[in-house]
C-alpha cells in the first residue's frame, strides 16, 4: 500500500492514549510555580460554585444568603434531594430529561455519521453547495422556529408532550459538520474503494468500514450531544410546563416559585445537573480530546 | 508513518472482526468479487443506481429534520411577523403589514433589549475569550496531571444551565450572599447584584464566563498545539523573549481560531435566554424590575408567551436573524481588511 504514505496522520484515539499528548507542539516548557499558582486559581473558580451547590444543599437552614455563608456540609442533604424530587416535580423531570436527551443523542450520531461520511468521502451533484448550506444552518437562531412550531403543537394537540421536544433536533447541522472533520482525515479513501471493488453495497461499506472508523468521534459527539440536548432551554420551556417538565424547565419554576427554602432549590439544582457531572466524570478525557480534536479544522 | 500503517490496518481487521464469517468486505482478495461493473446485469445496474442514490440517502436525514424544523418555520415565522397573532385568540390572524415592525422601532423595550443583548454580549465575550487565550496557554506548558486540569477547567461546561444560574442568584444576593460578603472583606461596600444595571448586567455575563472559558480555553489549547515549533524557534534566534513571542508567534498564529470563537459566542450571545430568565426569578422574563438585562430573547419570549401577542414575537425573532447577518457580513468585510493588510 504505498497510497498509505500520503494519508493525513491519523488523529489519535483518545482511549489509548496514556501518554500526554504532544501534537506537533512548540517546545514544551515545565511549568514553573507561578503558572501552577494562576491554574490552582482558575480550578478553584471552576469548582467552587459546585462544591458550594453541594454544601448549600445539604443544610438544615431554609434561609442560605447568610453571612458568613455556610462553609461546611450540614446533614441534610438526602432529606431536601427528596423533597426536590417530590416537591418539585423533579423526579420526573430527570425521567423525560433522560429520556429526551437519550433519544437526540443516539438520533444525532447515527445521523451526522452517515451525512458525515457522504459529505466527507463520496462524490455528488451540489455537494458543496449542500455542506455550505448545512454550515450556514447554524447561524440561525431557535427563536425563528418556535413560534411556528407552538402553533403546529397547538393544532396537533401535542402540547406538553415529549416528541414536540424531541423531534426538532432529531439532527443537527454541528453534529454533520464534526463527523465530517473527522471522517476526512480518519477514513482512508481506499479502504471504501476497496469495499466497493469488492462490489460491497453502500450500506455494508456504512457497516464495515464507516462505523469503525468512526466509532471515537461518534462517542465524542454522543457525549457533546448529551449535554446540548440536557442544557436546551428555549424551547421545552414554551412546550412543557410543570406537569411533565424536562429538568430545565422545572428548575426554572423550582427557582421562579416561592419555595422558601433555599436548600431544596440547591438541592434540586444539585439533581439537575448530577447526570452531567457523572457523566463527565466517566468520559471528561474523551470530551476534552473530542472538543480539541473539533478545533483544529479550519 | 508506521503509525498510519497501523491505523490504516486496524478498520480493516476491526471490519473483518465485525462481519464474523461472512467473507470480509475490506478482506481484498478473498472477497466475493462480484465482476467489475460494465456487465450490464440488473445486479450491476442496482449497483450504479446505489452508488448515485446513496449520498443523497445519507443527508436526507439531515435536510428533512431541518427543512420541516427549521426552514419551513422560518417562512412561517416570516409570514406571522406580517400578521396580528394572539396568543388568546390563534383563529383570528389578520393582516397587519409592517405594523408589528414599526410597533418595535418604536418602542422603548426593544431598543433597550437591544442595547442589553450587546452590552452583555460584549462584556460576557470580550473578557471571557482573553482569559481563555491565558489558560490554554498556561495549559500548554508541560504540566503534571495536564488532562486532570483540563477536564477540572471543562466541568463548568458540563453544568447544567438553570443549576448554575440558580446557584450564582444565591451567591449573587443583596442581603448575605457570599459575593458581597467577600467584597465586605476587603472593604468594599455591598453592591445591588440585582436591581443595579451595571451590577446586575455583570452577574448574568459572569454565568456566562464561568460556563464557556474553559470550554474556549480547550479550543484555543488545540489550535497552540498545532503551531509549528521552528516558528518559535526563529523567533528566539532573532532575540524574542518568551512574552514578545506569544505578541508575535502564538497571536497572530491563532488567528482563524479566534475568528472562529469570536462567530460562535456573538451567535450564543445573540441568544443569550436561560440565565437572564433565571437570574430574574419571579420577574425574570422582564430582565429584571426595570427591564436592565432584558436580552432580545427574553423580550421575545415575553412579548409571544407571557404578554401573549405571537405576531410581535415574530417581528423579534426576524430582527434578531437581521441582527446576526449584519454581523456576519462586517465580519466578513473585517476578516478581507486584515487579509489583504497583510
Amino acid at each position: 500500500m504505498i497510497t498509505s504514505e500520503l494519508t493525513p496522520p491519523q488523529p489519535e484515539k483518545p482511549r489509548e492514549s496514556r501518554r500526554p499528548r504532544i501534537m506537533g507542539a512548540g517546545k514544551q516548557l515545565h511549568a514553573g510555580p507561578l503558572t501552577y499558582a494562576v491554574l490552582a486559581l482558575f480550578a478553584l473558580v471552576s469548582l467552587a460554585p459546585l462544591v458550594w451547590t453541594a454544601i448549600a444543599a445539604s443544610r438544615t437552614d431554609r434561609r442560605l444568603a447568610e453571612t458568613p455563608p455556610p462553609l461546611w456540609f450540614g446533614g441534610n442533604l438526602f432529606k431536601n434531594m427528596e423533597t426536590a424530587w417530590e416537591e418539585a416535580g423533579l423526579g420526573t423531570a430527570m425521567f423525560n430529561t433522560t429520556f429526551v436527551a437519550g433519544t437526540i443523542t443516539v438520533s444525532t450520531v447515527l445521523f451526522s455519521t452517515l451525512a458525515g461520511f457522504a459529505f466527507a468521502k463520496l462524490r455528488f451533484k451540489f455537494s458543496g453547495v449542500l455542506l455550505l448550506l448545512t454550515i450556514g444552518t447554524m447561524m440561525i437562531p431557535p427563536q425563528l422556529a418556535v413560534v411556528p412550531l407552538y402553533l403546529w403543537m397547538a393544532d396537533l394537540g401535542w402540547s406538553n408532550q415529549l416528541q414536540t421536544v424531541i423531534l426538532p433536533t432529531l439532527c443537527t447541522a454541528f453534529g454533520t459538520f464534526f463527523m465530517r472533520q473527522y471522517l476526512v482525515q480518519a477514513l482512508p479513501t481506499e479502504l471504501i474503494e476497496a469495499a466497493r471493488v469488492d462490489g460491497a453495497s453502500s450500506l455494508r461499506v456504512v457497516w464495515h468500514v464507516v462505523f469503525p472508523a468512526a466509532r471515537p468521534a461518534m462517542a465524542v459527539l454522543g457525549l457533546l450531544t448529551f449535554v446540548f440536548a440536557w442544557n436546551d432551554f428555549l424551547w421545552p420551556i414554551i412546550a412543557l410546563n410543570q406537569e411533565n417538565p424536562t429538568v430545565q424547565v422545572a428548575l426554572n419554576s423550582l427557582g421562579t416559585g416561592y419555595v422558601p427554602d433555599q436548600a431544596v432549590i440547591m438541592a434540586g439544582a444539585l439533581l439537575g445537573t448530577l447526570p452531567l457531572l457523572i457523566a463527565f466524570l466517566l468520559f471528561g478525557k474523551q470530551i476534552v480530546g473530542g472538543i480539541m480534536q473539533g478545533a483544529i479544522k479550519g | 508513518m508506521t503509525s498510519s500503517k497501523q491505523a490504516l490496518a486496524h478498520p480493516a481487521s476491526s471490519a473483518e472482526a465485525a462481519s464474523g464469517d461472512e467473507p470480509g468486505a475490506a478482506g481484498g482478495a478473498h472477497g466475493r468479487g462480484t465482476p467489475p461493473p460494465g456487465t450490464t446485469s440488473w445486479r450491476s445496474r442496482l449497483y450504479r443506481w446505489d452508488m448515485k442514490a446513496s449520498p443523497y440517502a445519507f443527508i436526507a436525514p439531515f435536510f428533512i429534520v431541518f427543512g420541516a424544523f427549521s426552514l419551513v418555520p422560518l417562512l412561517y415565522t416570516a409570514w406571522y411577523s406580517l400578521h396580528n397573532v394572539q396568543l388568546s385568540d390563534l383563529d383570528n390572524q389578520k393582516w397587519a403589514g409592517l405594523d408589528n415592525y414599526q410597533n418595535l422601532l418604536s418602542s422603548d423595550f426593544f431598543w433597550n433589549a437591544l442595547g442589553n443583548t450587546f452590552t452583555i454580549g460584549v462584556i460576557s465575550t470580550v473578557p471571557q475569550l482573553m482569559m481563555a487565550i491565558g489558560l490554554a496557554h498556561l495549559l500548554n506548558y508541560r504540566l503534571r496531571g495536564s488532562t486532570v486540569w483540563r477536564v477540572v477547567m471543562l466541568t463548568p461546561y458540563a453544568t447544567s444551565v438553570a443549576a448554575a444560574t440558580l446557584v450564582f442568584v444565591l451567591l449573587y444576593s443583596w442581603d448575605g450572599g457570599a459575593i458581597n460578603w467577600a467584597l465586605g472583606g476587603i472593604g468594599i461596600d455591598p453592591v445591588n447584584w440585582r436591581e443595579s444595571d451595571w451590577g446586575s448586567q455583570f452577574a448574568v455575563s459572569s454565568i456566562v464566563i464561568w460556563r464557556w472559558t474553559g470550554y474556549n480555553a480547550l479550543i484555543y489549547l488545540a489550535a497552540m498545539q498545532a503551531i509549528p515549533s521552528d516558528l518559535y524557534e526563529s523567533a528566539s534566534i532573532d532575540g524574542a523573549n518568551r512574552w514578545q513571542q506569544f505578541i508575535h508567534v502564538t497571536i497572530p498564529q491563532l488567528r482563524p481560531t479566534i475568528l472562529f470563537t469570536v462567530v460562535v459566542s456573538t451567535i450564543g450571545a445573540t441568544q443569550l435566554f436561560g440565565e437572564p430568565l433565571l437570574f430574574g426569578g419571579v420577574s425574570g422574563s422582564k430582565g429584571g424590575s426595570d427591564h436592565q438585562y432584558q436580552t432580545l430573547g427574553l423580550y421575545m419570549y415575553d412579548q409571544g408567551w407571557i404578554i401573549g401577542n405571537l405576531g410581535k414575537a415574530s417581528a423579534i425573532a426576524w430582527s434578531m436573524f437581521l441582527i446576526l447577518v449584519i454581523v456576519a457580513v462586517i465580519n466578513l468585510v473585517f476578516t478581507r481588511r486584515l487579509r489583504k493588510s497583510q
